[in-house]
């Protein structure tokens, strides 16, 4: 049994214009230990999707199952998800500056954080926990820095006080929402390289929500690639790398082999995402995706089996046969050598799931 | 943090010396003689003479302006045109009594607004926070004499006629008289001039509290697994609370120099009625009195703002 199991999960939010629907029947695994990297344009619904599952979206309607360590989490009553926040699961965000209490001593949220969890732990004895998760996180002088406040240190080293207080009551699993994105490439690969440690010393698992797929494949074992509030495609990371099957998961990585062989050409995807309230039948990539055809348009795909492996699965009417695709991946590059456009004049290549 | 005080105190100072400046120019120096005035229509010149030599308006208006200056500096504001009573004394018997009116008053509307502008924030939108703003805008709407002879009414008159005398129609008794004595007189003044601010704090609560349940860290907060309760409080109501209190302390510095329509209604001695009684009787020293404390007032506020401004804030502290 994974440790988190989501299924079928769907919010919506009733907004002036009509019922926006962030997150459409996603579904995943995430193993003890393992890390799961989300990835998908802003807007995909990603955090959405973590923060519903920890019970931090509000105003929503929420449907579908997250099971926790056997404990279901959607329906589940605020003090039960309470305890486990923070306890259970930790969570990351994406600025670290406006994540921190202004007001408050980095020392003071990392204290008030174990102490929610477990009044016997003395003050000061919390206080010394926080300072050494300052020094694990490579805070330098962290037994003095920890009567700052978060003005008073860089980027880099407010995400990893934020690391320091999610991983404070070692969690089993942390999510970890854009933890990078607001950070200097330098510092990036250093907070990528405190969290990759506390999971090895921990055992924790992760959830990673990113955008940059640098990070993904450094980090993940499993990729979820999120468009418009549901999973395109799922994967191991290499398999998502080098053998994608979802157009949308091919315009992301730019894995157009360009003529010659070479895979490092940049390939944008057209267009922007649809709007979710009230979203059409059909696929949602079909408007922007080069190989849509007219069933696209008609029949939402579902998430299935592909190219014969059980933990490949995409959400594309395209041949789920490997050399098929990789035929049709060919057959796109010849037609488009330089730019990939909307060209509806191709064969396609039908299959019944 | 030392050199932002001594700013700001610097600032203060200046403040008040242009006022004293304003001050004087209006009433010494301005169109209207005031020698001839105190001495009345049928003074022989000579008499005006005396009168401008005992008042040192025969001197140079720069020597007049620091010879005011000086005196007032030194707690001296003159003597009161009818009583010869010293200004100071008049403004000390009268300064407790509004002070009495605006620390209970100040202390009901802030506990009011403040609660119900929270409560209003955690459910936006919702019948209770509609039915709290209704409640808020109907007595903001509402004149304060209006209020205070409704008060009066209901609760003095009609109480006192149904053989409940609980609230005096008006009046002044001192802490000294004892405890229930001068919080009888008070609390229907309190009342009159909290519910009237008590909504510009609900809806400033509710406004700052909104925008501060969306900030980042309310939600690292509820990550953190930290209750309901305390997340409203420790959290958003602490970073929710610096507008208020800037609202707060200029409100309450305005109205220690006089709270003029409360104490007018309810006949509460205090530094507004004095002010009005000598606007009416032209004596001039009570009046340049009030109006140099109310001033003073006000600067004094705004700088026991800024500073606890600084207090709340590390990040103006520690900047
Ligand atoms: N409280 C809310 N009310 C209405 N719409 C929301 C709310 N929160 C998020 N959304 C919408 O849900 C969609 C998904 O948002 P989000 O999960 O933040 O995307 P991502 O994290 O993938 O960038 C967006 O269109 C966003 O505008
Ligand atoms: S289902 Fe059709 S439109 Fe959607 S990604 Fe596949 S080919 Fe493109
Ligand atoms: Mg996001």
């Amino acid at each position: 049994m994974a440790l988190l199991e989501v299924r079928d999960l769907r919010v919506a939010f009733n907004t002036p214009d009509g019922v926006l629907e962030a997150v459409r029947g996603l579904s995943f695994d995430v193993d003890r230990g393992s890390t799961l990297a989300i990835v998908g344009e802003s807007g995909s619904g990603k955090s959405v999707a973590t923060q519903t599952i920890t019970g931090l979206t509000s105003g929503a309607r929420v449907s579908g199952s997250a099971r926790f360590d056997g404990t279901e989490l959607i329906g589940a009553s605020s003090e039960v998800l309470r305890t486990i926040r923070g306890a259970r699961i930790g969570m990351i965000f994406q600025d670290p500056l406006s994540s921190l209490h202004p007001y408050y001593t980095v020392g003071w949220q990392i204290v008030e954080m174990i102490r929610a969890h477990d009044r016997s732990v003395s003050t000061s004895a919390a206080r010394r926990r926080a300072a050494d998760l300052l020094g694990v996180v490579g805070i330098p002088h962290a037994r003095t820095r920890i009567d700052d406040y978060p003005h008073q240190f860089s980027g880099g080293m407010r995400q990893r006080v934020m690391i320091a207080m999610a991983m404070a009551l070692d969690p089993v699993l942390l999510i970890a929402d854009e933890p990078t994105t607001a950070l200097d490439v330098t510092v990036q690969a250093q907070v990528l390289a405190v969290m990759r440690r506390l999971q090895e010393d921990f055992g924790t698992a992760i959830i990673l929500i990113t955008h940059d797929l640098g990070v993904v494949a450094e980090m993940s074992d499993e990729v979820v690639v999120m468009y418009a509030g549901s999973a395109m495609e799922r994967a191991p990371r290499r398999t998502l790398f080098y053998a994608n099957h979802h157009p949308y998961s091919e315009g992301l990585l730019g894995s157009l082999p360009a003529k010659g062989g070479t895979r490092d050409r940049l390939t944008p995807i057209l267009g922007v995402p649809p709007s979710l309230i009230g979203l059409p039948a059909g696929c949602p990539f079909a408007p922007r995706c080069p190989y849509a055809f007219d069933r696209c348009w008609r029949e939402t795909p579902p998430l299935r089996m592909v190219f014969d492996d059980p933990d490949h699965a995409s959400a594309c009417w395209l041949t789920p046969v490997l050399s098929e695709r990789e035929a049709l991946r060919a057959a796109r590059v010849d037609r488009e050598p330089d730019q990939p456009q909307e060209s509806a004049s191709a064969t396609r290549v039908e299959v019944r799931p | 943090m030392a050199r932002f005080l001594f700013r700001r105190l610097a600032l203060g100072l200046l403040i008040m010396w242009l006022i004293s400046l304003a001050v004087f120019a209006l009433f010494f120096i301005a169109p209207n003689d005031v020698a001839r005035t105190l001495a009345g229509r049928q003074a022989t010149p000579e008499t005006v003479a005396l009168i401008s030599a005992r008042l040192g308006l025969d001197q140079p208006i720069w020597k007049q302006y620091l010879d005011f200056l000086g005196k007032a500096i030194h707690g001296d504001l003159g003597y009161d045109y009818y009583h010869q009573v010293p200004v100071t004394e008049i403004m000390a018997q009268a300064l407790p009594i509004t002070l009495s009116l605006v620390a209970g008053g100040a202390i009901i509307w802030l506990v009011m607004g403040v609660f119900n502008g929270v409560v209003s924030a955690i459910r936006p939108r919702s019948f209770v926070d509609r039915s709290l703003t209704a409640f808020a805008l109907f007595f903001y709407s509402m004149p304060t004499f209006f209020l205070g002879l409704l008060l009066l009414y209901f609760l003095y008159y009609q109480l006192t006629v149904a053989g409940y005398p609980i609230f005096p129609p008006g009046g002044y008794a001192p802490l000294s008289d004892g405890f229930w004595p001068w919080l009888q007189h008070m609390i229907l003044p309190w009342f009159t001039l909290a519910l009237v601010s008590a909504a510009t704090y609900t809806r400033l609560t509710r406004a700052s509290m909104l925008e501060v349940l969306g900030e980042d860290y309310v939600r690292t907060a509820r990550a953190k697994g930290i209750r309901e309760s305390r997340v409203i409080t420790r959290h958003a109501l602490r970073s929710a609370m610096t507008p208020i209190v800037t609202q707060f302390g200029i409100d309450v510095g305005a109205l220690v120099g006089g709270v003029v329509v409360t104490e007018t209604v309810f006949s509460l001695p205090g530094l507004g009625k004095t002010s009005i009684d000598a606007i009416n009787q032209q004596d001039l020293p009570v009046i340049i009195g009030i109006v140099l404390f109310a001033s003073l007032a006000v600067v004094v506020a705004n700088i026991v703002v800024d500073i606890f401004y600084a207090v709340l804030d590390p990040r103006v502290r520690l900047h």
